[in-house]
C-alpha cells in the first residue's frame, strides 16, 4: 500500500545558516501513529511546518496522499489538518464562530451539526459563545484540536501535543488519538516526553540536530535496543564477587548487598532459574529478586548519546 | 479557486469591524465634525469660494478621501499583521488557500470598511454644507478604487513590518503628509508655480482631484489622467504583493 504521506530527501536550511533539518526521508502508512521524539530544537517543528506548508523546504519533496505540497497544495493540504505548539488563538471570536471559520479556509460549506459534534467531543460545548480569550489553557489547546478537526483530515499532525498540559487532559488526548485511530486517521505526533511516544505510538521516530537517526517500530525498537536486569539482594554483604558468578556477567552493586545481571539487548534471553541455581551453589543466600526492563528513555538517551 | 475560503476571511475580518464599530465610526465622524468647524467655519469663513465652490463644500471630497486613504491603511495592514504577530496565521497557511484568495478576503474587508466610513463622512457633511454630486457614478469609482488600493498598500505594510511601530510608520510618516500636501484642503493652483510642479509628484493629488471632479467638476488634472494613476497605483501593490507571495516574504521561512 502507498504511503499517506511520503517525506523524500527533505532539506531545510535556515537564512541565517542553520541547518534545521538534512535529508530527512520518511513514509507513513495510512491509519498508522508516529511519534517523532527528539530533544528541544532538534527539527520536529520544522518538519511538520514544511509538511504543512508554513515553512518553505530547502530542497527535497513531500507527498501528502500522493499529492505534491507545493505543486497541489490544495489538494494535499485538504487532507492535513495541524494542531500547532503554540497556544495562538483568536482572543476575540468564540469557539463557535472560530470553528466555521477554520472549515471555511478548508473550502467546505457550512456544517453545524459536525460542529456542534466536535466541540462536544472535545468538551468544548457549553463554551461554544464565550469569547476564546476566557477559556483556560487547556481548553485552548483542546479548542485548537476541534479547529484542526473540523475538516475532517485524513492525516492529523499533533505539535506536542502534551506539552504543559495537566494529566487528566493528557489522558483525554491519548483516548482522542486512539478513536481516531480507530476512525482510520493517521496521526503524526511530536513529542519530547518519551512516555507519550511509549503509551499511544505504533511507530517511533528519532530526531536529533535536523537528522531522522531512526524510525522503527515501538515494539521492535524496544526488544532490541532495551535492556533487562535481574537484581538480587543479599541476605549478608559479599565482600567479594565468587568467580563463578562473574564468570556469568554478575556484578557487585550496593556496597556489596545487591548481585546485578544485565541483559537482553539486541534480544537476548536468559533462563532466570538456572541463575538462582548458580548463586545458591556458590553459597550465596538471596534475600529478593527484581526485574527491570529499561524503557523508551533509556534507549532514547542511549541513542542520542550514541550519535554524539 | 476557493470562495468559501475568500468568504470565511471577509467575515472574519468584518466581525472585527463589527466589534469595534463604535470606535471605528466615532472618531472618523468627530474629526470630520473638527475638520468642518475649523476649516469650513473658523477659517474657511475668511476665504473666498474655490473655483466657484464655497470652501466647507470644497474640502469634503478631500476630507472623504483623507479617511478612507487612512482608514484602508490602518485595516488592511493591522488585518494581515495581527495574525502573524499572534500566530493564529499558521492556519491559513496550512489550508488550501492561495495567496490571491488570502489577499481578496482581507483585503476585500479591509477597503468595505473604508468605504463604509468614506459614506458615512459623506453623510455627516450633509449636516454642514448642502452637498451635490455631479457625477454620482464617477463618483463611488474613484471611492472604489481608492479604497481598493490603499488597502492592497496597507495589506504590503502589514505583510512588511515586524513590530507595531513599523506598522505606523508608513501611514505617518508617508502617507499623512502626502495627503495633506495632496490638495485635500486647497486647489494647488493656490500653490506657487514651483510648488504646482512639485505637487505634480504626489500620486495623492491625482486621487483627490479626480474625486472632486466628481463632485463639482473641477479639477486640479483631468480626470483621465486621474483614473490612469490610480491604476497605476494599484498596479504597483498587486506587482509588490505577487513579489510578497512568490518568495514567501516575511510569512514563510
Amino acid at each position: 500500500m502507498s504511503p499517506v504521506l511520503s517525506v523524500q530527501n527533505l532539506n531545510k536550511i535556515y537564512k541565517g545558516g542553520k541547518q534545521a533539518l538534512s535529508d530527512i526521508n520518511l513514509d507513513v502508512a495510512k491509519g498508522e501513529i508516529l511519534a517523532l521524539l527528539g530533544p528541544n530544537g532538534a527539527g520536529k517543528t520544522t518538519l511538520i511546518s514544511i509538511i504543512c506548508g508554513i515553512v518553505n523546504a530547502s530542497n527535497g519533496k513531500v507527498l501528502v496522499g500522493g499529492f505534491d505540497n507545493v505543486k497541489q497544495f490544495r489538494q494535499a493540504r485538504s487532507l492535513i489538518g495541524l494542531v500547532p505548539q503554540e497556544l495562538t488563538t483568536d482572543a476575540f471570536e468564540t469557539p463557535w464562530a472560530n470553528l466555521n471559520f477554520s472549515r471555511g479556509l478548508f473550502g467546505l460549506p457550512a456544517d453545524p451539526a459536525k460542529v456542534e459534534q466536535v466541540l462536544r467531543d472535545l468538551s468544548l460545548w457549553d463554551k461554544k459563545d464565550n469569547r476564546i480569550m476566557t477559556l483556560s489553557g487547556g481548553m485552548k489547546r483542546r479548542l485548537l484540536i476541534a479547529k484542526a478537526l473540523v475538516h475532517e483530515p485524513q492525516i492529523l499532525f499533533l505539535d506536542e501535543p502534551t506539552a504543559g498540559v495537566d494529566v487528566a487532559l493528557r489522558q483525554d488526548m491519548w483516548q482522542m488519538v486512539a478513536r481516531l485511530r480507530e476512525q482510520g486517521v493517521t496521526v503524526v505526533l511530536t513529542t519530547h516526553y518519551i512516555e507519550e511516544a511509549e503509551a499511544i505510538a505504533d511507530r517511533v521516530g528519532v530526531i536529533s540536530g535536523g537528522k531522522l537517526l531512526l524510525v522503527e517500530d515501538k515494539d521492535t525498537l524496544m526488544a532490541n535496543m532495551g535492556q533487562k536486569q535481574l537484581q538480587v539482594d543479599l541476605k549478608t554483604p559479599l565482600t567479594l564477587l565468587p568467580e563463578s558468578l562473574s564468570a556469568l556477567g554478575f556484578s557487585l552493586e550496593k556496597e556489596g548487598q545487591q548481585l546485578l545481571l544485565r541483559y537482553g539487548g539486541k534480544g537476548e534471553q536468559i533462563e532466570v532459574g538456572a541463575m538462582l541455581s548458580a548463586i545458591h551453589q556458590a553459597g550465596v543466600e538471596v534475600a529478593d529478586i527484581h526485574t527491570a526492563q529499561s524503557s523508551l528513555e533509556e534507549i532514547f538517551i542511549e541513542l542520542l548519546q550514541e550519535t554524539v | 479557486m476557493n470562495w468559501r475560503a475568500i468568504l470565511a476571511i471577509y467575515k472574519f475580518e468584518m466581525a472585527r469591524t463589527k466589534r469595534t464599530i463604535s470606535q471605528s465610526i466615532i472618531s472618523p465622524v468627530l474629526s470630520t465634525c473638527l475638520y468642518f468647524v475649523v476649516f469650513g467655519g473658523a477659517i474657511g469663513s475668511r476665504i473666498e469660494q474655490v473655483d466657484g465652490v464655497s470652501y466647507g463644500a470644497f474640502i469634503v471630497p478631500g476630507l472623504i478621501m483623507l479617511s478612507i486613504m487612512t482608514q484602508s491603511l490602518s485595516n488592511a495592514s493591522f488585518g494581515i499583521y495581527f495574525p502573524r504577530f499572534s500566530g493564529t496565521i499558521y492556519e491559513m497557511l496550512s489550508a488550501p488557500v492561495s495567496f490571491w484568495e488570502a489577499t481578496v478576503g482581507y483585503v476585500g474587508a479591509a477597503a468595505t470598511k473604508s468605504m463604509m466610513i468614506g459614506l458615512i463622512i459623506l453623510a455627516t457633511a450633509g449636516f454642514f454644507v448642502p452637498l451635490e454630486i455631479a457625477h454620482p457614478l464617477w463618483m463611488i469609482t474613484f471611492l472604489v478604487l481608492t479604497s481598493i488600493t490603499f488597502s492592497l498598500f496597507g495589506f504590503l505594510i502589514g505583510i512588511w513590518a515586524d513590530n507595531f511601530e513599523k506598522l505606523q510608520l508608513i501611514p505617518l510618516l508617508v502617507v499623512t503628509p502626502l495627503v495633506f500636501l495632496g490638495g485635500a484642503f486647497y486647489s494647488i493652483e493656490m500653490l506657487p508655480e514651483a510648488w504646482q510642479t512639485v505637487s505634480l509628484f504626489n500620486p495623492v493629488v491625482y486621487l483627490i482631484s479626480g474625486f472632486r471632479w466628481s463632485f463639482y467638476q473641477i479639477s486640479d488634472v483631468g480626470v483621465g489622467v486621474s483614473l490612469l494613476m490610480v491604476m497605476v497605483f494599484m498596479a504597483i501593490c498587486l506587482g509588490l504583493i505577487s513579489f510578497v507571495f512568490k518568495t514567501g516574504y516575511r510569512l514563510k521561512q
